[in-house]
Parts: C-alpha cells; sequence; structure tokens
C-alpha cells in the first residue's frame, strides 16, 4: 500500500512542484536578465522540464529500448533539419 | 506492470506484453512524427530569429507573459493529474483515477479558455499579420505568425487529448477501465507530448521579449 501510494501519488507530486519551480526560476531569470544567452537558459530550463516530464510523468525512465529508441528517433532527426538547413543558411 | 490487471487482447496479440510493447511503441513513432512536424515551425522560428533579430524581439515584446505563464502552470498541473489518474487506473483505484481524468478535462478547458482571452487581447492590440498590423520592422510579423499558426496547432491537438480522455472517463463509468488500463497509458502519453511541445514554446513567445 505505502509503495502504491509513492509511485502513484508521491512521485507525480514532487515531479509537479520541480517542474513549477523550473518554470518561476525561467520566468524570473528573463525579467532579471538582458542578454542574448537568455534564449539559451530559458530553453535549457523548457529542456529539463521536458526530460522530467519524459522521464518520470512517461515513464521513459522503464520503458523498453524499442520504444526509448523510437522517441529518440524523433529528436535525431530534428537535429538533422536543423543541422542541414542551417549549413545551407549560414554559409550563403 | 505486473500489478495490473489482465488486458482485453485486440487482434493480433495473443499476449498482453507484445500488444502492450506494439501500443507503445506506435504511439512513440507517431510523436516521433509530431516532433518533426512541430519541428518544421521550430525552424522557421530560429531563421528569422536569427536573421532578422531586431524586429523579431520587437515583436516578441508584444507577447503578454501573464497568460503564458498562468496557462504553463494550467497545463503542467494537468501532466500531474493524468499521471496521477493513469497510475490509480493501473491500481485499480478508479475513485481516485476518475478525479485525475476529471481534473485533467477541467485544466484542458480552462487553458483553451484562457487562450481564448489572449486571441481576444492579441486582435485588440492588432496582433495579427496582415493589414493594420501593429509592429514595424522585419521579423515582428513573422514573429507573431509563428505565434498564431503554432499555438492553434497546439489548441488543436490539446482538444484531441481533450477529447480522447473524456472517453477514458466513459470507460471508467462503464467498469471498463481496468482492462482497458494500456488505452489510458497510450492517452496520457500523448497528453505529456502536447504539454512537453507548450514547455518548449513558452520561453520562445513568452520569455524571449522580456527584459531588454
Amino acid at each position: 500500500m505505502r509503495k502504491e501510494m509513492r509511485h502513484i501519488v508521491l512521485a507525480p507530486v514532487i515531479t509537479w512542484v520541480a517542474l513549477l519551480a523550473l518554470l518561476f526560476t525561467s520566468l524570473g531569470y528573463a525579467y532579471w536578465h538582458a542578454g542574448p544567452e537568455k534564449l539559451v537558459v530559458g530553453l535549457g530550463i523548457a529542456a529539463i522540464k521536458a526530460s522530467l516530464i519524459g522521464l518520470i510523468f512517461m515513464e521513459l525512465r522503464k520503458s523498453s529500448g524499442l520504444v526509448r529508441m523510437a522517441a529518440a528517433a524523433g529528436l535525431t532527426w530534428l537535429s538533422f533539419l536543423f543541422l542541414l538547413s542551417f549549413a545551407d543558411f549560414l554559409t550563403r | 506492470m505486473s500489478s495490473a490487471p489482465a488486458p482485453t487482447l485486440e487482434e493480433p496479440f495473443r499476449i498482453p506484453e507484445r500488444q502492450h510493447e506494439s501500443m507503445v511503441f506506435g504511439l512513440w513513432v507517431f510523436l516521433s512524427t509530431e516532433v518533426l512536424f512541430f519541428g518544421g515551425l521550430f525552424l522557421f522560428y530560429a531563421y528569422f530569429r536569427h536573421f532578422y533579430p531586431a524586429g523579431f524581439f520587437a515583436g516578441a515584446r508584444q507577447a503578454n507573459p501573464i497568460y503564458g505563464t498562468a496557462n504553463t502552470a494550467v497545463l503542467l498541473t494537468s501532466s500531474l493529474t493524468i499521471a496521477m489518474g493513469e497510475r490509480a487506473v493501473r491500481a485499480r483505484w478508479f475513485r481516485l483515477a476518475r478525479w485525475g481524468l476529471s481534473l485533467t478535462v477541467a485544466l484542458g478547458l480552462t487553458f483553451i479558455i484562457v487562450k481564448l482571452f489572449e486571441y481576444r487581447s492579441d486582435l485588440r492590440e492588432h496582433l495579427l499579420p496582415g493589414h493594420g498590423f501593429s509592429v514595424t520592422g522585419i521579423g515582428a510579423e513573422q514573429f507573431w505568425d509563428f505565434y498564431w499558426v503554432i499555438t492553434v496547432i497546439h489548441a488543436i491537438h490539446l482538444s484531441v487529448g481533450i477529447g480522447l480522455v473524456v472517453r477514458l472517463l466513459f470507460l471508467v463509468r462503464g467498469h471498463q477501465l481496468g482492462k482497458r488500463w494500456m488505452t489510458t497509458e497510450v492517452t496520457t502519453i500523448y497528453w505529456h507530448l502536447v504539454d512537453i511541445v507548450w514547455v518548449i514554446l513558452y520561453p520562445l513567445i513568452y520569455l524571449v521579449g522580456r527584459g531588454i
């Protein structure tokens, strides 16, 4: 019962608190800081949030290799999209 | 997964483990195509931010962070409620499951309503690209093109998600959800992806124009 409680209620609630803390961190940073690295920090925090959702809420942490590969495939091809496009844009 | 009850088997599966692996794998393949679909729009954003930064930031300054932040908190909370609901289904805690799924629908609708208020305020400030658009400079209009296209597409995805969760609520009412926990699981994963897309959009739309 206690183990179930931890899995069903406690783990999601802790993740949610972390997600909200990250949200307000990124909001505060955006107002406090000016400069080009702001977008990098904003996206970095968003990436941490996305990883928390992926690993804990979507349970990728416990998924099989096949499922993780399918999840990684989208990001891999996305990186090709950006790499090849900017290889063109930046060298014209 | 061992504690979960025996699921309903669909053709052509003979064992639950195979069906589970296939359903989750199939959904992730679909989600990968979604990543590329949204990725094309993100590429549009990256291009104009890189080549027309001045106009782009002038456009970004007009985005209203209050609506954006409120909606991010709403969506993150909906991810909590659906995650709890889904785990409760697997453990056969149907009361908690019903609560979790109902709250998820309510939060999803809240997001859409807040979004509509935001659209109204955007329209009043003439932030729809085209005739009478209120910000000048190349890039400003492209920022708002991105904003309208991607937030509307995101809202459509969320509406589909709300429909799917409502379906789960009907299943729980008919006492079928215990056997259909795999359906709950894939619906939940889809919902979380819609949340992740918004998490990425949040700094791109609402934070880049702050503090400059």
